[in-house]
């Protein structure tokens, strides 16, 4: 902290009275700073991160039709009828939940993509501890002070907050409305974000509004620290400015959600060199009622899903009016998904991995990944074990959006996790081989089920190949196979399996950028 | 939105209401450099007045002088051992002087932190800001500290006996030239702030003539300083002439007296003056402004100043007795009057390190680690505009009379951002000296101003209430719920069962589960305006 000059960059300081509760978070870009990174860094894209709070039940969001009876035998309370769930256009194996029509079209439209099972090895099913292993990037058993927007921010501007702003970069490079996305702005030295801490004070700056204080001494005094702080804080001028430049839009839908993304796209428009977005919409966190039990389609969560997928469209259309689809693509994301068995308040515990959605002009629409299994008999400790790593997802947002070289991959996500083709290849150039669409199944076991012995084949097209066994609740128990191989090829590994307790396990195969899933059950 | 400072119709009767923690705090708040959460307990139980009678109870005790922490390889103190005081060492050495006044004001910090329950520190910044004078014009260590020492150990006492003990105190007379003055060609300076700054002031009705200036400076020339630093009179350069000063002191004649009793001159000035109702008047409106809020209007000057001065001279400018009715009176706790104050620059860092308890190594046994650690705090001061015993002249800082922004100087484009800096920093990383560190313990904090941490409702509640002393929405308390402590989740469960989880199970990541919160939650509410107010 001492090697760094520090500029105090907050617009909490502005009105702390608060009106209302939209969080949005900005994170910025400053494209010209250093010529070494104009070959490596694609400067006006944009990210904008939806986070969805309280752990999204995936297998209601994205079903597994391929699967659909044993998914209807796991949660016959909240199931939903299969010929409800909405098709996707080229896949018959997945649907969406029926209220996400607006999903449904960005799909048919190539602007949508559904990543399944994103997680993590020991997926951790506490709210707090899973939020910061998705701020920080860390792993389930590491304690991470930075978070990985902050790491890469800091790569990008490694002299900040030294001699910001500038002509070159007039604009903050990092805003945090709301206080939630503290830590993944947290870069080594400094918070990379400037706060907009009291999402009112954000409403206030664009509106022009003022909150009000005391009629008192102390209210005199206040409106007088107020107005020093606002003149205090050097980028309310740009942001205002940026809003108010922009007067047509799109009608948005009237949620909270939707209110974010209308401002969001305000900014865009309005030439905030601004890199990331950060939003959120909460109340996942359906452990009861989380459908109404006459109508499995309609209740909480498919209201919750109907704000987004509505909120999203809306700001998609907004992009495209608005001419600048090409720089913008929006992720969304939750701390875990639920458990795969209902309970009997009609809702679905804390789990694990689960589905999350890529939007924008430039994401590659499809499916990515395979539906998750589910067991012919589900119990309540079952859990969709991980297919993508989270930080996948992140490290493919970096290299093959923003275009980061692959060398700093280590500096920001600190490990190598494989990229997946989500997005458009020409937008960085990557010459990648498009191979998650030309899967084949790549794992083949005997026995299936097995008592003690099962041999396990893995097709390998060379390269670091890892297989790893997860259980039944979707944490990695066994590192089966860790190798590089100089030449494609099949492979066998003996798994002996006399200290597995009965019931489902999965083999998760990486080979480069490929994953594949495949369950086995241990007798 | 009130459009200008409000002034409230009470006055002097003692207050009646009852007697609350946030009363409590805002006494505190005034009387000392903030307040631990146990100081407002222990005061909350003692009641209004026994408070006061505490508060205003100073005794002399003996605080162990500043050391000498500045031997190195590179410099040796040729008189004082490393690790011993210097205040009774007498040297003129321009290199050790400069490392003893740092010296002092590493060691003020210390004294500002350790501060007891009582009124002491912060009267005694009120006289020191009051008989101004700057360190580094003073130039000697053992002056400069026995200066404040005058001011210290007097800060309850008599107003005119230390007004007596100023004008021949070694610091002041080197402050404004006394110690140069001569029948020959009379200093004009001292003669001038006695009069100006010291006592009758410029306001109202003072209105003392340049050659009552010239007068004084004449009754006070033959002052000077020894070589071992002692005041001592000298006939031979005073004058011996009659002194005749203007109507408005009653046309008074000092008749010139020679050979010692010429020093008796001296105390015949200040009768005279101190006969004059602005003194006391003067006095008792810095008070004010200092105590209370600096908006004296026509009420308050009718229902506040002239009955304190009344008392004042009353009591014959004894001090306590008008702290006493001030920090009594149904006027200082309107509601009008709470959290008005801006803090200035001490009260923002030193009422931090102690609400927050932060722990020092101790200032004898580990006084190197101590004072690089408070030097840190000086440092702090100075980039926030108040430089420790260096005001910027005899005036003092201007945040305490400069009509009509007066504490509002204190903030402005360039300190506001370093105040939250400070709490920031204070907060996430701490500052360490050979493995010493100083930072916030979040959750020992929770603990200690919240009876019930794991309910995030009373946790805001008491978090707020500690530290801010406006009210707060409870909109905006709900929104920080939420977003901070609950990360979003709709149950206050989720909060419950992170704090219950590490208190069980106090594992690092655990613990920082709870931490990270609890740093963020801190750092936005003060990071707020409010928190810049008390």
């Amino acid at each position: 902290m001492e090697r760094r000059k520090f500029i105090r960059n907050s617009l909490a300081l502005v009105a702390p009275t608060m009106i209302s509760g939209n969080p949005i978070n900005i994170l910025q870009d400053h494209p010209l700073l250093n010529t070494a990174l104009l070959s490596t860094s694609n400067t006006d894209k944009v990210l904008v991160i939806v986070q969805l709070n309280g752990g999204n039940d995936g297998l209601n969001t994205v079903i597994p039709l391929s699967a659909y009876d044993n998914y209807y035998n796991a949660r016959t309370n909240i199931a939903l009828p299969e010929n409800k769930v909405l098709k996707l256009v080229g896949n018959n194996a997945t649907g969406i939940h029926p209220s996400m029509t607006a999903f449904q079209n960005l799909f048919t439209e190539g602007k949508l993509n559904i990543v399944q099972s994103v997680g993590y090895p020991q997926p951790s099913f506490s709210h707090f501890r899973a939020t910061d292993i998705w701020m920080s990037g860390s792993d389930s058993d590491q304690y991470l002070n930075t978070g990985w927007a902050g790491r890469y921010l800091n790569y990008q501007y490694p002299n900040y907050p030294d001699a910001y702003p500038n002509s070159t970069n007039p604009d903050p490079i990092a805003i945090q409305i709301g206080s939630l996305a503290t830590l993944t702005c947290q870069g080594p030295a400094v918070n990379m974000a400037l706060s907009i801490s009291d999402p009112s004070s954000f409403y206030n700056l664009i509106e022009g509004t003022d909150s009000t204080v005391a009629n008192t001494n102390a209210g005199y005094e206040l409106s007088f620290l107020r107005t020093i702080a606002k003149q205090t804080n050097q980028y309310t001028v740009r942001i205002k400015q940026a809003s108010d430049s922009v007067t047509q839009q799109v009608t948005y839908p009237n949620n909270s959600l939707a209110a974010q993304l209308k401002i969001v796209a305000r900014l865009i428009k309005g030439g905030l060199q601004t890199k990331v977005y950060m939003v959120n919409y909460g109340g996942f966190d359906t452990h009861s009622g989380q459908v109404v039990t006459t109508d499995t389609t309609t209740g909480t969560h498919a209201n919750l899903l109907k704000v987004l997928s509505d909120a999203i469209a809306a700001f998609q259309s907004d992009m495209s009016g608005l001419a600048i689809e090409d720089r913008v693509i929006g992720m969304t994301y939750s701390e875990f998904g639920r458990r795969i068995k209902s309970n009997a308040s009609g809702g679905t515990d804390h789990g694990s991995a689960a589905p999350l959605f890529l939007f924008g002009k430039n994401v590659r629409g499809g499916v990515f990944g395979d539906n998750p299994s589910i067991p012919t008999a589900a119990t309540s400790n079952d859990n969709v074990p991980y297919q993508f790593d989270f930080r996948s997802v992140y490290n493919t947002i970096l290299q093959n959006w923003f275009c980061v070289s692959s060398t700093a991959e280590i500096e920001i996500m600190l490990k190598q996790f494989p990229t997946i083709p989500l997005i458009n290849s020409s937008v960085c150039g990557i010459n990648d081989k498009n191979s998650i669409f030309a899967k084949e199944s790549l794992i083949y076991n005997y026995p299936n089920p097995f008592t003690n012995m099962t041999k396990i084949e893995f097709k390998t097209n060379g390269g670091q190949t890892s297989l790893q066994l997860l259980n039944g609740e979707g944490t990695v128990i066994q590192i089966l196979v860790e190798a590089n191989y100089s030449f494609a090829g099949t492979n066998s590994y003996n798994l002996y399996g006399a200290s597995l307790s009965p019931g489902v396990y999965y083999i998760r195969m990486q080979n480069v950028d490929k994953t594949f899933m495949k369950a086995i059950v241990k007798m | 939105m009130p459009l200008a400072p409000k002034s409230s119709a009470l006055g002097l009767t003692t207050y009646k209401g009852s007697w609350s923690p946030q009363l409590t705090k805002h006494l505190l708040n005034r009387t000392m450099f903030g307040a631990k959460a146990s100081d407002i307990d222990y005061f909350t139980s003692k009641g209004l007045l026994a408070s006061i009678d505490e508060l205003l109870n100073v005794q002399t005790i003996s605080i162990p002088p500043p050391l000498n922490d500045y031997n190195s390889t590179a410099f040796t103190d040729p008189n004082v051992l490393a690790g011993k005081t210097w205040v009774n060492d007498v040297s003129t050495d321009g290199t050790i002087n400069s490392y003893r006044r740092s010296t002092y004001k590493k060691w003020l910090m210390s004294v500002w932190v350790g501060q007891e329950r009582n009124i002491r520190e912060k009267l005694t910044l009120f006289w020191s800001n009051h008989f101004s004078t700057e360190a580094d014009t003073v130039v000697y260590g053992s002056m400069v500290y026995n200066h404040h020492q005058i001011l210290r150990n007097n800060c309850v006492g008599n107003f005119k006996q230390i007004v007596r003990a100023v004008t021949t105190d070694p610091g002041m007379l080197r402050y404004l030239n006394g110690y140069l003055s001569t029948k020959t060609a009379p200093d004009e300076n001292y003669g001038r702030e006695l009069q100006e700054l010291f006592t009758v002031g410029k306001e109202g009705g003072a209105k003392y003539s340049e050659e009552d200036v010239k007068n004084a400076a004449k009754v006070l020339t033959g002052w000077k300083i020894d070589t071992n630093f002692i005041t001592i009179f000298d006939s031979t350069r005073h004058d011996t002439t009659n002194k005749t000063f203007s109507s408005f002191y009653n046309n008074t004649i000092i008749t010139g007296k020679t050979a010692a009793n010429g020093a008796l001159e001296t105390d015949e000035l200040l009768t005279m003056i101190f006969q004059k109702p602005e003194v006391a008047k003067f006095i008792c409106r810095k008070i004010y402004r200092y105590f209370v809020y600096y908006n004296i209007d026509d009420v308050v000057e009718k229902n506040i100043i002239t009955p304190l001065a009344n008392a004042f001279i009353a009591n014959n400018f004894e001090i306590k007795p008008v702290l006493k009715l001030l920090f009594s009176s149904e006027h200082f706790y309107d509601a009008l009057y709470i959290g008005c104050q801006i803090k200035s620059p001490t009260d923002h860092v030193i009422s931090f390190l102690r609400q927050y308890e932060i722990t020092f190594p101790h200032a004898v046994t580990d006084y190197a680690d101590a004072y690089y650690l408070y030097n840190y705090m000086v440092n702090q001061l100075t980039s926030m505009g108040q430089n420790p015993v260096d005001p910027p002249n005899v005036s003092g800082w201007p945040a305490y009379y400069q009509a009509p922004e007066y504490n509002e100087l204190w903030i402005n484009a360039d300190t506001l951002p370093k105040r939250n800096k400070f709490t920031d920093l204070m907060i996430e990383t701490g500052y360490t000296r050979n493995g010493k560190k100083i930072i916030v313990n979040t959750v020992q904090f929770a603990k200690t101003v919240c009876s019930n941490p794991s309910d995030p409702n009373i946790l805001i509640d008491s978090l707020f209430s500690f530290l801010i002393s406006t009210d707060i929405s409870v909109a905006l308390k709900l929104s920080l719920k939420t977003q901070i402590l609950l990360t979003g989740q709709a149950s206050d469960y989720y909060w419950t069962e992170a704090w219950n989880t590490y208190n069980t199970n106090p594992t690092t990541i655990n613990y920082n589960i709870v931490n990270t919160r609890l740093k963020a939650l801190l750092k936005y509410i003060m990071n707020l305006p409010d928190y810049q107010l008390q």
